[in-house]
């Protein structure tokens, strides 16, 4: 056990110190860093000067190691465009996207897993079939498109929900929360559910496919016969042997959820950040840009780190192959 | 030639394909749209591109259905500039097939050629290769996608941004795919080393990149044209929603996406056809395109017959 997660762990820092490697690059290659910084009536002795201060000249290593020892306590140097410091920048955002991919992790588990098992048992209903088709159409459509039709419907048409920002915030020391406030529910409803749909969809299918399989099972099989009551067979003996996939994959789209939420932010303009992000882009703001790369990548890693760990709580048949392969 | 045309018509594909009303339509709808892109010039009511020929008089037009405002000049309206929305539709279209195919074959390229080279070097190179593929693949491809999209607006001067926005879009869409090829590629090279046409191949002294593209690669690309089909519809979503978020095409030359994105600001006005009507073509497209490719796995695929 410990050996198997000092291995991952190390796996873990290999891939942060490549992403790390990667931002640092963006950071000093892309476009020069001094003249993004000072106007352009700066002379020529004033730029070397500025450059050797902020130690550009120093050996790419030295370099390097200074950007990843900063970044290990957060500075990632100021903004181009908001001339604040990034960190400040994200540390304010992150609390309205975290809050938004959460509610939408919740809904896809709450809505995705009876779903599934509902159309596993009832295999031929017409309520089965009507939800089969619509998870199809919800894994084509674009997660911008259901935005721009969610607000079209409940924001233009029926006006009852608030089609952007994220109403009013309340802090509870430096988090702010919107799930305090009535018209920080109500905002939050619509882009929850788009950025929850795609998830949803993949959860649903994934239990559905699992459960068939399950039920196939000799052992399900013989707990019918033994006269077991349908919904503790159904429940606590087929539902639970399909929950591994189901935690894994649900991890891994934690990370996806997170990352498609740039999308979802940018048509609900939720001031979050993957807002922040495609401004960023869009103003080639390089110091938030390597930033948000590192703090996604950590974010990544770190659930996969836990998936892993969690596969192995979950599955004892995993840990006796481990650990006797171990030996 | 015809001999080869009745054993096509005689196959399971055609068989399969000729028996699934769905997959008919499918096939129908993207042909069509396809075919209306090629001939967007030609079959166009109007050139939204030729400003002599749009009318500022005439922005913001409803559908022609609607009884107020409706004009038969403009079947499905007009947006902020007085382009008709069918005409732009059609261009867009264009656009969005463009870099749609163009990143996926340059996916191909680029995964296959490595995953044949993985497959077929193994040791070192192999594991460096399927490294960067394992670490790529733990990331969104849109996420890549951007990335790649900030670096280039990064590395070119801005004025050059709007002219060289297609062949970005190409570069960031088709970088952020590869993986999956070169899994599969890699994976079949590796059956197809061992074989003896192989061996025999080396005994008589041929060069291992002959052998490797003459030889494997004809062996290897079953696979390939249905994780190509699936993911044609995925660059399409991902280009359109890159120029959606306004870091694609840019607004000059408008890709599906980016009508939307455009019409997309006058939503709260009440004009919705300028972002609707782009938005059922993306997904008329984007469904048909998925369907065929989800044919084209079950149809090939061996397991299932």
């Amino acid at each position: 056990m410990i050996s198997f997660i000092v291995k991952r762990l190390l796996q873990s820092v290999m891939v942060m110190l490549t992403v790390a490697f990667v931002a640092f690059a963006l950071f000093n290659y892309v476009g020069d860093p001094i003249s993004n910084m000072v106007g352009q009536d700066t002379t020529f002795a004033e730029r070397e000067q500025l450059r050797e201060q902020l130690g550009l000249n120093d050996p790419f290593l030295v370099q390097f190691g200074r950007f990843v020892g900063n970044a290990v306590q957060g500075d990632f140097g100021l903004s181009y465009h908001h001339k604040q410091p990034v960190s400040n920048l994200i540390a304010e955002r992150m609390p309205a996207t975290l809050e938004l991919s959460f509610i939408s992790a919740l809904i896809s588990l709450l809505l995705g897993i009876p779903l599934g098992v509902y159309t596993a048992l009832n295999r031929d209903s017409i309520m089965t079939k009507i939800i089969m088709t619509g998870s199809l159409i919800g894994v084509s459509l674009p997660t911008f498109l259901i935005g721009i039709l969610m607000i079209l419907l409940f924001g233009v048409v029926w006006r009852v929900l608030p089609t952007f920002g994220r109403g009013d915030v309340v802090m509870l020391g430096w988090w702010s929360t919107g799930l305090l406030t009535v018209t920080g529910l109500k905002s939050i409803i619509m882009p929850a559910f788009t950025l929850a749909l795609f998830q949803m969809t993949l959860i649903m299918r994934l239990v559905r496919a699992e459960m068939l399989e399950v039920l196939r099972t000799d052992f399900i099989k013989f707990a019918r016969a033994r006269g077991l009551p349908r919904r503790s067979v159904n429940y606590r003996h087929a539902l639970k042997n399909t929950l591994v996939p189901v935690i894994t994959i649900t991890g891994l789209q934690i990370g996806s959820i997170i990352a498609f939420a740039i999308i979802t932010e940018s048509v609900f303009q939720w001031p979050g950040m993957g807002l922040l992000f495609i401004q960023a882009i869009s103003d080639v703001d390089i110091p938030i840009m390597a930033a948000y790369l590192v703090m996604i990548a950590l974010f990544f890693v770190v659930i996969n780190l836990i998936v892993d760990i969690l596969y192995f709580l979950v599955d004892p048949r995993l840990r006796v192959d481990r650990v006797s392969g171990s030996h | 030639m015809k001999q080869a045309l009745k054993r096509f018509f005689d196959g399971d594909l055609w068989y399969s394909f000729s028996h699934s009303p769905v997959v008919i339509l499918s096939a129908v709808i993207t042909l069509l749209i396809i075919l209306s892109a090629i001939f967007a010039p030609m079959i166009a009511p109007h050139n939204p591109f030729d400003l002599a020929s749009i009318d500022i008089m005439d922005s913001n037009l409803p559908p022609a259905w609607n009884e107020f405002d409706g004009d038969m000049r403009f079947l499905l309206g007009t947006d902020d500039q007085g382009r008709d929305i069918l005409s732009t539709i059609l261009y867009g279209a264009r656009i969005s097939l463009l870099v749609g195919f163009a990143s996926v074959a340059f996916s191909v390229v680029l995964g296959v050629g490595l995953g044949l080279i993985s497959g077929y070097a193994g040791g070192r190179t192999d594991t460096f290769i399927m490294r960067i593929a394992d670490v790529q693949l733990s990331f969104p491809a849109i996420l890549i996608a951007l990335l790649i999209d900030g670096v280039a607006r990064g590395i070119f001067p801005r004025d050059l941004h709007d002219e060289l926005a297609v062949y970005v879009l190409i570069f960031a869409i088709g970088i952020s795919g590869w993986v999956q090829y070169a899994r599969t590629v890699r994976g079949a090279t590796m059956v197809e080393k061992g074989k003896e046409y192989v061996q025999a191949a080396r005994v008589i002294g041929i060069r291992p990149g002959t052998i490797l593209f003459r030889h494997i690669l004809p062996n290897v690309t079953g696979p390939v044209l249905v994780i190509g089909t699936i993911h044609l519809a995925l660059a399409i979503i991902t280009e359109a929603t890159l120029s959606f978020l306004g870091v694609g095409v840019p607004p000059t030359t408008p890709s599906l996406g980016t009508l939307i994105r455009i019409g997309n600001d006058y939503l709260f006005s009440g004009e919705w056809w300028i972002s609707i009507f782009p938005g059922i073509a993306l997904i008329l497209l984007v469904l048909a395109v998925n369907l065929l490719g989800d044919w084209l796995r079950d149809a090939l695929n061996p397991k299932l017959r």
